[in-house]
């Protein structure tokens, strides 16, 4: 027998004892519901910058000023452009030098000498703080929100939600569509010397978060 | 640090293999001895635990979300083939190719081949509790494959020569300088080297974490990972993380091969919306961890194009059979239990002979690895049964009644070996305990004999340390406090010798007052 079908054939022995009604387990919880968190935006605002984020908010027509004095605050000179954002949205940034991905995608090195990357988002988490990325147009393949060190991550008001559930509900389509999904909770952080949370190891150590509306 | 073995490309671990570790009591009383690992772990549970009752009390619905924990993986286990179907059919559908393995021999020879398939002679480690327990890293090194460990505290142990202790901070038992004199004596060896003026503060210490791996995570061109969880409806796997190196690893090389638990299916991508609040919570107490990702096989122009999926059985259909055990195989890796327990925060978690230490451990391994080796039949002994690894598990595992019913699987797989039923020390005691105490005058008479021993003893110490067989099955792990110098009768009768009170039997001698009212 092969190893797939021995280990099939193993589970279903294992479970001889199982009778259908014990199988037909009820899950007591209703999905997809919001959470209580009173006021969505600023309690998303506060949770990020619980992470040591920062976070702006600003009106749509203040956008461009908002990002390019996030590539300033961030101190990022070089910044890789996903496919598909908007390119009104950089017009206010310039002294930054842009580099689009139109010719063909940069090798991991390349990315590396690049210090910034400014990305749409797919949805927010309010409760937890939460930016999910579906990687969609705007927001580029995984590789370029993570090898850059500085992220300025731009998410409307509209996509931000109370807590997890609304937000997996929210991704279905994206999930459906095969799509990768990266969920972020501030700056990279680990807490492995001494169980004490130290911010910045390996993806981008700065995260600047702007919400418009 | 240690010698450097012939040719090795990667840190050499500590000699030996895991399921020969002596028993736990043997294990504890060598770790017991070592104050400053005492010092570490008592300093990290402690932070940890506060932290997780903190943000665990944010939360109203708590208890809601842990009956539906349960529920979740009781609805996976109870019809695992049929999920486990699903999830082969939909990742094969997403361009992953599925292998299967029996035990940690064929999963290992899989990766193996896999990795030498590409050329590669290095992959990129993602921490995976799966890959440890098969301990896969020693099996690519004798491939001639250099693993490099890319978690923090997965690479300070990998670094050090050393085992893992802990689930989720595998280097709990070191201190940040014993950290920094890891770092800087051994990361030249293996790549960039830490910078020569480390310090030991941790920003430091994670910044040369990050200069060490930097280059070998744009040069990989294989990873290997675990994953949190596998999505049977959407194909998907989960990885819960913190620090960057798992979208490194899962993002930047070509061929990505992912050992999964077949234990590890849940149904649906809506059943995350319960399990990315309890693990984050439970485990690193924190709202959300820094990075989660989420990928459905192979993405056209985003990451790894070679996708592989090694489901892995290794023991745990043997845990499926035990009626009551199965429940362990709810386990969501969190670490809650470990953070939690009193045993664990003095021994820690080598003493556990096992990369499960803990509570969680003591009730797995003896399921998944079987009751054959010593370590193993030691474990479901090692807790004091309080309880408190049960009331913090999100899946509401019921660990302490799970150590009683290994306790007994433990004595009856003791009772088959020796073919007889040998007299053990314990019914014994409890049989003549019985009898003592079955009459009163008995039970005088036997606290009488102890006082005397108590009031000899008592001018030299205020316990007890080992003592002679058949009591040494007790003491060779405790310390019994000497024998009082009075019984509670003898004191009722000195003090309040007027009053027989209801349960007296009429002998209290007469004419003796009370000295003083307590």
């Amino acid at each position: 027998m092969n190893a797939r079908d021995e280990i099939l054939a193993r589970t279903r022995a294992a479970l001889a004892d199982v009778t259908p009604s014990d199988a037909d387990v009820q899950v007591p919880w209703t999905y997809g519901q919001p959470v209580e968190v009173g006021d969505v935006l600023a309690t998303f605002v506060e949770r990020v910058e619980d992470y040591r984020a920062t976070v702006v908010r600003c009106a749509a027509s203040e956008l461009p000023a908002a990002i390019a004095a996030g590539l300033k605050f961030t101190g990022t000179d070089k910044a890789v452009v996903p496919t598909g954002l908007d390119p009104e949205w950089l017009s206010a940034a310039t002294g930054v030098r842009f580099v689009s991905e139109d010719a063909g995608q940069l090798g991991n090195d390349d990315l590396n000498r690049l210090d910034g990357v400014v990305t749409a988002a797919a949805v927010g988490i309010a409760e937890t703080g939460t930016i999910v990325l579906d990687h969609g147009p705007g927001q580029g393949r995984r590789a370029l929100t993570l090898v850059p060190d500085r992220h300025v991550c731009v998410i409307t008001a509209e996509q931000v939600v109370s807590g997890v559930p609304e937000a997996v509900a929210r991704l279905r389509p994206s999930i459906a569509a095969r799509r990768p999904l990266t969920w972020i909770s501030g700056p990279s952080a680990t807490s492995d010397i001494e169980l004490s949370r130290v911010e910045g190891v390996h993806g981008p150590r700065q995260l600047y978060v702007i919400v418009v509306g | 640090m240690s010698e450097q073995t012939h040719q090795r490309l990667t840190p050499a671990p500590p000699s030996g293999q895991l399921i020969d570790s002596p028993r736990f009591p043997v294990a504890a009383k060598h770790e017991l001895g070592n104050a400053q690992q005492r010092a570490n772990l008592r300093h990290a549970t402690h932070t940890i635990r506060d932290k997780r009752a903190r943000v665990v009390g944010e939360l109203d619905n708590w208890e809601q979300l842990r009956l539906a924990g349960e529920a979740i993986k009781n609805k996976v286990l109870r019809n695992l083939p049929d999920h486990l179907v699903r999830l082969e059919a939909s990742l094969t559908a997403n361009g992953a190719t599925v292998h299967w393995a029996r035990d940690a021999a064929e999963a290992n020879r899989i990766v193996v081949g896999l990795v030498q398939a590409t050329g590669s002679h290095e992959v990129v480690k993602v921490k995976s509790m799966a890959t440890q327990e098969i301990e896969l890293n020693e099996a690519l090194e004798d491939a001639g494959i250099a693993a490099w460990e890319t978690d923090l505290a997965e690479l300070i142990v990998q670094l050090g020569h050393d085992r893992p202790s802990h689930i989720l901070v595998p280097a709990i038992h070191r201190n940040r300088t014993e950290v920094r004199d890891i770092f800087r004596e051994e990361m030249g060896r293996y790549g960039t080297p830490a910078p020569p003026d480390l310090d030991d503060n941790p920003a430091n210490l994670a910044n040369a974490a990050r200069g060490h791996l930097r280059d070998k995570f744009m040069r990989a061109k294989v990873a290997v990972s675990g994953a949190n969880f596998a999505i049977a409806d959407t194909g998907s796997l989960v990885v819960v993380e913190s620090e960057g190196n798992g979208r490194m690893c899962l993002t930047l090389p070509d061929t990505l091969i992912s050992v999964v638990g077949v234990e590890k299916v849940l149904p649906s991508f809506d059943d995350l919306e319960v399990f990315l609040q309890l693990l984050p919570r439970s485990s690193t107490a924190e709202r959300m961890n820094p990075y989660t990702s989420i990928w459905s096989g192979r993405r056209e122009g985003d990451g790894p194009q070679d996708v592989h999926v090694v489901l892995l059985d290794n023991g745990r259909t043997r845990a499926l059979a035990d009626r009551e055990g199965r429940q362990a195989l709810r386990c969501i890796r969190c670490s809650a239990c470990l953070n939690i327990c009193p045993v664990f925060e003095k021994v820690g978690g080598h003493a556990y002979g096992s990369v499960y230490p803990g509570p969680i451990g003591a009730i797995l391994n003896p399921q998944i690895r079987g009751t054959a080796s010593e370590v193993d039949r030691s474990l479901p002994f090692a807790s004091t049964l309080c309880g408190a690894c049960g009331d913090v598990c999100p899946v509401r595992i019921p660990i302490p009644e799970l150590l009683v019913h290994l306790r007994h699987e433990v004595v009856e797989a003791k009772k088959a070996d020796h073919g007889v039923h040998l007299p053990h020390a314990e019914p014994l005691m409890m049989r003549s305990g019985g009898w003592v105490m079955g009459d009163h005058r008995r039970l005088e008479a036997a606290q009488r004999a102890s006082t005397l021993g108590g009031g000899l003893l008592g001018r030299f110490t205020d316990h007890l340390g080992p003592l002679p067989w058949p009591l040494s099955a007790w003491t060779s792990a405790r310390d019994v406090p000497t024998p009082p110098t009075e019984t509670f009768r003898e004191w009722w009768r000195r003090v309040r010798g007027d009053d027989p009170g209801p349960a007296a039997s009429g002998d209290t001698p007469a004419g003796h007052t009370p000295e003083e009212t307590r």
